[in-house]
């Protein structure tokens, strides 16, 4: 049996909270800012100066449960310097139909070279659009530095792993 | 295991206990070998079965322990309960030089041990480089692994204060060093030194400052260079082939066989779909695969590094149909229904050319269609004797590495480092157990270091010194040249006949050195009289082996092709030839106009060879890394290989493209199963009745155990474990007995001015499948020539100068060399350097 003050009870809830402040938001004009842990798009770090984090080791792509990852090296040299270290990626792709999203190759990563970002807006019209090079998952260069490959003197760079610092 | 066990009848068993596993091992067995032979790993470094321990790295320390013996009646002390009291020595002993005696007990695994293998690791560590990720033996390495198990996950030592040295040392053309990763095992010295006696690289300082260095010029001056980056257990070795090229974990591997000579080497071919290929699958690297009869766990620098050639982008992708004087591209409907009705009109006028670089089963198709239309298979090669090796080869059960001081081997008109590089290496390793070595050849070879006996000749005597040999065994020979009976009379023949005749097992080599075809007819036969005379026949470890020219001459004799005695006669007269794998027209300007006069030229090939140029329809043809297949190796064993990489589009193996003409010829033959071409083969060849792929590809346990997923030697050699092969049984082991063959031996005459240019053989050429690998280029050989210093010096000519060289009615600028081994009035002209030399030619030099 329906009891009148219970539905009342129910109206006057409904009509309160048409003066509360809304939780949805206005979604894309407004974005929400994500937790600091969040694991979004990838993103393949620079040095400040420019020269590329990534040494092309594949670990992350050994990591990856997913077999996301894709990566072939090439050998740096003075003339054409990508990385500091011995080797850089010449070919870096990512499936995101196949990602999971679990970092691991992110902690498998011995330069912290990719990294897990904020981006969440992903969206495909095909497959191979689905595919991010290099290219797209380089994060773009600092104004001050110079973009890779970069000529250095012989001898500036003679680590295979680089030991630099980075304040990021 | 097999070395174990095989030695378990011949020498004494003594019984010894390890983590309390007991066993039983020959006498003398190596404590990490015992243990490693049931499983039990005592961790190495330095220690290589393959070579003699020296107990550098102290990876292998154990606690040892024998029983104690009363001092006056030397009779074993016993514990209460009865057992022999164990008394262990007071510090821990290297497992690797240790050798195993009765009641030993070792203990792998105690703290005291456990403690010493971290100890000894953090040292190894304290400045190696932090490199895993980038480092080409990463996922592959001892060091990594051994870390892991053993070593601790942090140093005492303090990182900034690592030792920093050069990381890209190009010891040579083929070979980076890192000098930070060296663990100064002296692996790759050993193996240098001890196993191929080239001496090229060495330690250089001390301590710390230890590093390798080379001290050939060029750097790294050696065939084996690419079997130090197997064997060196860290990433310090890596080859420019590879460097960088993949991690180990992403590529997949395939079975294969090495063509580029008789010996067969077994390989594993590493791929990888690569980006940078275009998304194709392609070969990576290149790495022996262990066959203990073939290659061992050893493979030279042309198997290593010269299989680019299948990959080239100069391959030939669509079948050619000359038109208008042009080759044009053309369907294969077309081409094929071309060249049917060609081959039809031309019957038993067609001729059929093959090399010695196809495959059993192309081979045969090829055989079957030149046979139904009555036509002559012929092989593309200026050597003889195949018939002679298959009814006189070595037995089956062969095997070098079995081979001591009961065995003679005579290598005769032959550089065999350059002609069959493992031969050399494992003959040299049989004179070291003590088998008899003689080598006659003209001129000094690297195996006269192994030799007991060094045989000079003039150049086209090799027939006449192995008749002479013969005499000097069995004096009832008929009448020969005087050359012959003056040669028989030396004192070093005579030693050399006695040794040959007086061994229970007698195995001979001949190769092409300086021979043309009748010549080496002549050789074949001469050495077959040889063996049948003193009875080494018909037995394994006895017998004929042909140092061939390409990889499956064998199985092309056995298929029933055999070289022409007249090529160029052949060719001019045919109505059609047929032509697969071979170049004649790139090895001689003769042949080349003997074609242009043929009717109608079909080329099967992988590229656009000068043979090629001329052919009315050209077939291109699938490369042995995008098939199966077989061949059948200078000592008769036939070996399968796989397919690596996938095949170009539209292209057909040989024997598929053959099956196709001979279908519209009214002839069945398998178009796409090998295996079932081999089955067709077991009928009608009736020394491979036996065979089937399955059989081929049984594998054996071997000795020592290489390879596996526990890298525990650290070597990238690869298990086998697609296929020893069949040795195939000789005519004679199956009852077959042999008569002498006298033939008449040929002489070379010069008139007075004219030197004599004799064709000799290089391992790295600039051969058709050799020259597309990049990394091989600074190796190889410039077009060349060689004299006597004396005879240089009458000319006027100095060594590595320019001269011109007039032979065969062509004319060409090459370097001179100079060899003081040499006889005098010749020129040595080696083959497949772009100067036509097919027989010994009289040549004259002209100084620029
Ligand atoms: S986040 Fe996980 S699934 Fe995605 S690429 Fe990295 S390792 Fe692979
Ligand atoms: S040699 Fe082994 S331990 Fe050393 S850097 Fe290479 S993979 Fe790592
Ligand atoms: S280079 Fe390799 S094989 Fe040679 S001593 Fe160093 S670690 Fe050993
Ligand atoms: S020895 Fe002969 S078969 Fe072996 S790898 Fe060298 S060329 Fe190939
Ligand atoms: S000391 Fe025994 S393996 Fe090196």
């Amino acid at each position: 049996m329906l009891r009148p003050g219970a539905l009342m009870r129910g109206m006057w809830t409904t009509f309160k909270s048409m003066f509360e402040k809304p939780v949805t938001v206005m979604y894309p004009q407004v974005k929400r800012p994500v937790s600091k842990r969040f694991k979004g798009r990838h993103e393949l770090k620079r040095y400040d100066n420019g020269l590329e984090k990534c040494i092309g080791c594949a670990l992350c792509a050994a990591a990856c449960p997913a077999d996301a990852i894709f990566v072939e090296a090439s050998e740096n040299t003075d003339e054409q310097r990508y990385s500091p270290g011995e080797r850089y990626a010449s070919t870096y792709e990512i499936n995101f139909l196949r990602c999971i999203y679990c970092g691991f190759c992110e902690d498998a990563c011995p330069t912290e070279a990719i990294v897990l970002g904020d981006n969440y807006e992903l969206s495909y019209t095909n497959r191979s659009e689905a595919i991010y090079t290099r290219e797209m998952l380089l994060v773009p260069v600092h104004p001050s530095a110079a973009p890779t490959p970069q000529k250095v003197a012989p001898g500036t760079f003679d680590r295979p792993i680089p030991e630099m610092e980075d304040p990021d | 295991m097999s070395e174990l066990v095989k030695n378990e009848a011949a020498q004494n068993m003594v019984t010894l206990t390890i983590d309390d596993h007991t066993m039983s091992v020959p006498e003398g067995t190596l404590v990490v070998d015992a243990a490693r032979s049931i499983g039990l790993d005592i961790p190495v470094f330095c220690y290589h079965p393959k070579m003699e321990p020296v107990g550098m790295c102290r990876m292998c320390l154990v606690e040892i322990g024998t029983p104690m013996r009363d001092r006056t009646t030397s009779e074993p002390i016993l514990e209460d309960d009865g057992s022999p009291k164990i008394q262990f020595f007071p510090n821990l002993m290297t497992g690797c030089t240790f050798r195993a005696s009765e009641g030993m007990v070792v203990r792998g695994y105690t703290e005291k041990v456990t403690a010493a293998r971290k100890e000894v690791l953090e040292f190894l560590l304290t400045s190696h480089p932090l490199d895993c990720p980038t480092c080409d033996k990463g996922g592959e390495c001892p060091l990594q692994n051994l870390t892991m198990q053993f070593g601790d996950g942090e140093s005492r030592f303090i990182y900034d204060e690592k030792m920093h040295s050069a990381k890209h040392v190009a010891l040579g053309d083929l070979i980076f060093l890192d000098r930070e990763r060296c663990i100064q095992c002296a692996r790759c010295t050993r193996f240098q030194d001890e196993i191929v006696d080239d001496q090229v690289i060495g330690f250089s300082n001390r301590g710390r400052a230890l590093e390798i260095v080379t001290f050939s010029d060029p750097g790294f001056d050696s065939y084996w260079s690419g079997n130090t980056t197997d064997i060196c257990p860290v990433g310090a070795l890596t080859t420019a082939d590879f460097r960088f090229g993949a991690r180990p974990w992403e590529m997949n591997a395939s079975a294969s066989i090495c063509n580029h000579c008789a010996v067969g080497c077994n390989l594993t071919f590493n791929t990888r779909r690569e980006v940078k290929s275009g998304g194709e699958k392609i070969i990576k690297r290149v790495m022996p695969r262990q066959n203990e009869a073939v290659n061992e766990i050893w493979i030279c620098d042309k198997g290593r590094f010269a299989y680019h050639f299948t990959a080239s982008d100069q391959r030939l992708n669509q079948p050619l149909i000359r038109k208008d004087g042009k080759l044009v591209p053309s369907s294969w409907e077309l081409a094929l229904d071309l060249v049917t009705s060609r081959f039809k009109n031309a019957g038993e006028n067609l001729v059929t050319l093959a090399g010695g670089r196809l495959s059993n089963e192309d081979l045969f198709n090829l055989a079957e269609l030149s046979a139904h239309l009555g036509g002559d298979a012929l092989l593309y090669s200026d050597m003889a004797g195949g018939d002679l090796v298959s009814r006189l080869g070595v037995g089956e059960g062969t095997n070098f590495s079995d081979m001591g001081p009961e065995t003679a081997i005579l290598v005769v008109a032959c550089n065999l480092e350059e002609e069959a590089p493992l031969w050399w290496l494992r003959i040299k390793q049989a004179a070291e157990r003590g088998a008899k070595v003689i080598v006659a050849n003209p001129r000094k070879t690297k195996l006269d270091r192994s030799a007991i006996h060094n045989l000079r000749y003039e150049y086209g005597q090799e027939a006449g010194l192995v008749t002479a040999l013969l005499s000097a065994i069995s004096p009832k020979q008929p009448k020969s040249p005087a050359f012959v009976n003056k040669l028989a009379k030396d004192k070093e023949v005579k030693a050399a006949a006695k040794a040959l005749s007086e061994a229970e097992n007698t195995v001979i080599l001949f190769g092409s050195e300086g021979t043309s075809y009748a010549a080496s007819a002549a050789l074949a036969q001469a050495c077959a009289n040889l063996l049948i005379a003193s009875g080494h026949i018909g037995r394994p470890n006895n017998g004929l082996i042909g140092v061939w020219d390409k990889g499956n001459a064998q199985g092309a004799w056995d298929m029933g092709l055999r070289p022409s005695e007249d090529l160029d006669a052949a060719l001019k007269t045919s109505q059609a030839v047929y032509i697969s794998a071979a170049d004649p027209a790139g090895d001689s300007k003769q042949y080349a106009s003997a074609l242009k006069k043929a009717d109608f030229v079909v080329v099967q090939e992988l590229y656009m060879t000068a043979t090629a140029e001329l052919a009315d329809v050209v077939l291109p043809a699938q490369a042995f890394t995008e098939r199966e297949g077989t061949y059948t190796s200078g000592e008769r064993r036939v070996q399968r290989f796989y397919p690596a990489v996938p095949s170009l589009p539209d292209l057909l193996p040989d024997f598929g493209i053959t099956a196709e003409i001979a279908g519209r010829l009214g002839l069945e033959l398998e178009k796409t199963a090998p295996a079932s071409v081999m089955l067709q083969i077991a009928e009608v060849v009736p020394d491979y009745a036996e065979l089937t792929y399955q059989k081929l590809a049984k594998v054996e346990k071997q000795f020592p155990l290489i390879g596996r997923e526990d890298v525990y030697y650290g070597g990238t050699s690869y298990q086998n474990s697609q296929g020893l092969g069949v040795q195939l049984k000789p005519a004679a082991q199956n009852g077959d007995s042999p008569v002498l063959v006298i033939t008449e031996l040929p002489e070379v005459k010069l008139s007075g001015e004219e030197l004599l240019a004799v064709p000799v053989t290089r391992l790295l050429d600039l051969g058709n499948t050799v020259t597309p690998s990049e990394v091989l280029v600074t190796r190889l050989a410039k077009p060349h020539v060689a004299l006597h210093p004396q005879d240089a010096e009458k000319l006027g000519v100095e060594w590595g100068s320019k001269v011109k060289l007039i032979l065969n009615g062509s004319t060409q600028t090459v370097l001179v060399e100079f060899d003081n081994s040499m006889p005098h009035g010749v020129v040595l002209v080696p083959r497949s350097l772009g100067i036509p030399i097919i027989s010994p030619t009289p040549a004259t030099i002209k100084v620029l």
